[in-house]
C-alpha cells in the first residue's frame, strides 16, 4: 500500500465515522468565531434549543466589521458609529455570553483578524482540525493542521456536533524548488500559482505546499501561501511540520507546556507526507522564475509579473476568456497592452490575514524607510493583523517608519480587505492591496483592486505607481 | 430546510465565468443577523446603478436595464444557468441564501467553487453540473426563446428541457437524499452521538493537549 499524504493522515485521524454512500463524519477539534458568519448559527442553536458540544473548542473574536481609527475605536463596541456594524459586534458578544464561549473583547490586546489570532495565541495547533465560518480559514493549514472555512450551516452543526459530514477531497502536491530571489515574497509565490493552475486549479483538491522554498519560509510565509489556496479553488492549504512549525508554537499561550509539549511533539513529527505517499496532482514551480507579482483583473488569476503587458482580448480564442478579459479591463479603467508600470494606485492597503503580520510590516517598513509617500496617493493605510502584531511593531518603531512616510497606522481588523467598516475605495479609485481578492466592488463599490506583496504595495506607495521591488535600493531579505 | 424532488420553472442566464459569491451578494449586506430577506440584494451591484445599503427599500432604486435578471421575459426564473467556477471566494452562506430568497431553487454550470456547492445544498437549492457542451446548448435554447423553462428531478437526476431532451446528472448520495426529505443535518449527526462520544474519548486519551486549553 502506498504511503499516507499528510492530508490522508490528518483526515483518518479525526475520522469518527465513514458511511457507505461516500460521506464521512470528521471531529472538529477548534472552531474559530468572528462577528458575521456566526449570528444565525447561534440563532439555530437558540431555536432548536441546543448547547455547544464542547465549549473549549471555540474561541471568538469580532474582526470584520470593527473600526480601525483609534478614536472611533476606544469607545469599544459602543462607540462603533455605523449602527448595522455595531449590532452585529454587540450580537457577538451576548451570544458569547449567552453560549458561554472564550471571546476576545474589540479593545483586548489579543484581538484581531481571526486567522492572525489563532496561531499567534497557539489556539490553532499542529495536527488539528480548524473550521471558521470565513474561507481562509485555509490560512491554519501552514502549521499542519487540516483547515478550512465553512458556511454558517455548518457553523451550527460544529457547534452542536462537533463534527462535520465531509467528503474526502483528493490531493494535490504544489511544489516550489529552488530559492526566491530577494524582493520575492510567499505572496508572490501564492499569485504565481493561482497564475499558473487557475482559479479553479484546486477546486476538490486538498493542497500540499513543499519544496524547498515552502522549507525555507517562514510560518509567516507559510500562513500567506496557505490563506491564499482557495483564490486558487482549495478549500485547505497545508505545509508539513517542521523545526521551524515547532519552534513558532512553542510558548504560545494556549500551547502544551512541559511534559505535554513534549508528548505533543511527538505526535507532530509525524506530520508529513510520506515519502510514497501518491499525490492526484502534482504542479511544480522554479522559485528562481518568480518576480514580484500584481493582479491587473477580476480575478486572481489575472495576475503577471510587475514587468508584464496586459493582454489583448483580440488575441484570444476562447469565447468565454475573452468576455471575462474585457469585462476585466473595462471594469478596471486599463488598456490592453499597456504595461503593469503604467498603473497608478489612488490608495495603499498593507493589511489583511494574507498579509499583516509582523514580517509583513517589517518589509512595508523596511521599503519606506526614509521616504514619503507619493503626492497622487490619497491614503496609504497601515493595518496590522492583531493588537499583539501591533505592539510588537510599535516596540521595533515601525509605526513610526510609516508614519513619517505619510501613512496612517491603525488599529487591527479586516479593514480595506472587504470593507465592511469604513475603509474602503471610492468608485473608479485604484489600490495597492495586500489583501486576497481583486473582485469587482471588493474594497467599495466600483474599486479596482490590485494584488500585491507587502513590499510591493510600499514600493508603489513611495513612487507612485508599481515598480519591481527587486530594484529598490536597500530591498532584500 | 425545503425538501426538493421535483421542480420546473423558468431559466435565467449569469452568463459570465467566475462569478464570486462578493458579486452574489455584496459585503454590506452581511452584516445582517438574519437569514432571510437578501433577495432583493441579490446580485445588487449589477442589478442597480446605484450603491445599495442594508436595510434600504430596493423598489424606487434604479435599475441596470441592460442586466438579464431585470428583463422582463426572465422574471419569475427560479433557475439559474450559470458558467464555470459559478459562487468562489468567500465562503459567505448569504450567497445562497439571497439565491433562495430570490426565487433560485436550481443553478445548473458546468462547475462549482466547493464551499459554494456544499452551502447550496444546506439551504434547498440544488446546484447541478453539466458538462460545457450541455450548458453552452441550454444557453442557446434558453436566448432562443423567451418563457424557456427546464424541469428538474432530483429523484430521478435528470434535466428535461422542453424539447424534451434528458440531461441526466450526478449527485452524492448522501446529499441528494437530505435534499429529497428536507432533512436537518444536525439532527442527524446527532442521532450518532454515541459514536461522536466514543471517538472523542479515544482522540482525548491520544491527544489530551487539544482539549481543555480554552476556558
Amino acid at each position: 500500500m502506498a504511503g499516507q499524504t499528510l492530508y490522508d493522515k490528518l483526515w483518518h485521524s479525526h475520522l469518527v465515522e465513514q458511511r457507505e454512500d461516500g460521506s464521512a463524519l470528521i471531529y472538529i477539534d477548534r472552531q474559530l468565531i468572528h462577528e458575521v458568519t456566526s449570528p444565525q448559527a447561534f440563532e439555530g442553536l437558540r431555536l432548536a434549543g441546543r448547547a455547544p458540544w464542547r465549549r473549549d473548542a471555540n474561541l471568538a473574536v469580532p474582526d470584520h466589521n470593527v473600526p480601525t481609527e483609534r478614536r472611533e475605536r476606544a469607545g469599544g463596541v459602543a462607540a462603533i458609529e455605523d449602527p448595522v456594524s455595531r449590532l452585529q459586534v454587540q450580537t457577538l458578544d451576548e451570544n458569547c455570553d449567552e453560549f458561554e464561549l472564550v471571546k476576545f473583547d474589540i479593545n483586548d490586546v489579543r484581538q484581531g483578524i481571526v486567522h492572525v489570532v489563532g496561531p499567534e495565541q497557539g489556539a490553532t495547533l499542529p495536527g488539528m482540525t480548524v473550521v471558521c465560518g470565513d474561507s481562509h480559514t485555509s490560512t491554519h493549514g501552514a502549521l499542519g493542521a487540516l483547515a478550512h472555512g465553512i458556511g454558517t450551516s455548518e457553523v451550527e452543526h460544529a457547534l452542536a456536533t462537533q463534527t462535520l459530514i465531509q467528503q474526502k477531497m483528493k490531493n494535490m502536491l504544489v511544489r516550489v524548488d529552488g530559492k526566491l530571489q530577494a524582493g520575492v515574497s510567499a505572496k508572490d509565490v501564492a499569485l504565481a500559482i493561482i497564475g499558473k493552475i487557475g482559479t479553479a486549479g484546486g477546486t476538490g483538491y486538498a493542497i500540499e505546499f513543499g519544496g524547498q522554498v515552502v522549507r525555507d519560509m517562514s510560518m509567516e510565509g507559510r500562513m500567506t501561501l496557505c490563506n491564499m489556496s482557495i483564490e486558487a479553488g482549495a478549500r485547505m492549504g497545508m505545509v508539513a511540520v517542521d523545526d521551524t512549525t515547532l519552534e513558532y508554537v512553542q510558548g504560545r499561550p494556549y500551547a502544551p507546556q512541559g511534559e505535554m509539549w513534549e508528548r505533543a511533539v511527538s505526535a507532530w513529527r509525524n506530520l508529513h507526507s510520506d515519502d510514497d505517499a501518491q499525490f492526484d496532482a502534482v504542479v511544480t514551480l522554479q522559485g528562481e522564475d518568480i518576480k514580484p507579482q500584481v493582479t491587473w483583473g477580476t480575478s486572481p488569476e489575472m495576475v503577471l509579473p510587475v514587468d508584464g503587458v496586459l493582454p489583448d482580448p483580440a488575441e484570444i480564442e476562447d469565447a468565454t476568456q475573452k468576455a471575462a478579459v474585457t469585462r476585466a479591463l473595462e471594469y478596471m479603467g486599463l488598456e490592453a497592452g499597456s504595461s503593469i508600470s503604467a498603473i497608478r494606485p489612488d490608495r495603499v492597503f498593507i493589511g489583511s490575514c494574507t498579509n499583516s503580520r509582523i514580517e509583513d510590516l517589517r518589509a512595508a517598513a523596511e521599503v519606506v524607510r526614509g521616504h514619503r509617500v507619493a503626492s497622487s496617493i490619497k491614503q496609504a493605510l497601515v493595518v496590522p493583523g492583531s493588537g499583539e502584531v501591533k505592539k510588537q511593531a510599535e516596540s521595533e518603531g515601525l509605526d513610526k517608519v510609516f508614519i513619517e512616510a505619510g501613512m496612517e497606522w491603525r488599529e487591527p481588523g479586516c479593514s480595506m480587505c472587504l470593507a465592511m467598516n469604513a475603509d474602503k475605495l471610492g468608485a473608479g479609485e485604484h489600490c495597492a492591496s495586500t489583501s486576497n481578492r481583486n473582485f469587482e466592488g471588493r474594497q467599495g463599490f466600483g474599486g479596482r483592486t490590485h494584488l500585491v506583496s507587502p513590499a510591493m504595495a510600499a514600493a508603489a506607495a513611495v513612487a507612485g505607481h508599481f515598480v519591481d521591488v527587486r530594484n529598490w535600493e536597500g530591498a532584500g531579505q | 430546510m425545503k425538501a426538493f424532488t421535483v421542480h420546473e420553472g423558468i431559466a435565467a442566464p449569469m452568463d459570465r465565468a467566475n462569478v464570486d459569491t462578493d458579486l452574489i451578494i455584496p459585503k454590506q449586506f452581511l452584516k445582517s443577523i438574519k437569514r432571510s430577506g437578501f433577495g432583493p440584494n441579490l446580485f445588487d451591484e449589477l442589478r442597480y446603478l446605484d450603491e445599495g445599503q442594508p436595510g434600504q427599500d430596493c423598489s424606487g432604486r434604479p435599475l441596470n436595464q441592460d442586466f438579464p435578471l431585470n428583463f422582463p421575459r426572465y422574471q419569475g426564473a427560479s433557475i439559474l444557468l450559470a458558467r464555470e467556477n459559478f459562487g468562489c471566494g468567500s465562503s459567505r452562506e448569504h450567497a445562497p441564501w439571497a439565491l433562495e430568497d430570490y426565487g433560485f431553487r436550481c443553478i445548473i454550470a458546468p462547475s462549482f467553487a466547493d464551499i459554494f456547492y456544499n452551502n447550496c445544498f444546506k439551504n434547498g437549492v440544488l446546484p447541478i453540473v453539466l458538462s460545457e457542451e450541455q450548458v453552452e446548448q441550454l444557453f442557446a435554447e434558453m436566448y432562443a426563446q423567451e418563457g424557456y423553462a427546464l424541469t428538474v428531478d432530483l429523484q430521478e437526476q435528470k434535466v428535461l428541457t422542453p424539447s424534451g431532451e434528458v440531461m441526466p446528472f450526478q449527485v452524492d448520495a448522501f446529499r441528494r437524499q437530505c435534499l429529497l426529505q428536507g432533512l436537518d443535518d444536525i439532527g442527524l449527526t446527532l442521532q450518532r452521538a454515541d459514536a461522536i462520544r466514543a471517538y472523542e474519548e479515544k482522540w482525548r486519551q491520544q491527544s489530551p493537549w487539544l482539549f481543555g486549553a480554552i476556558k
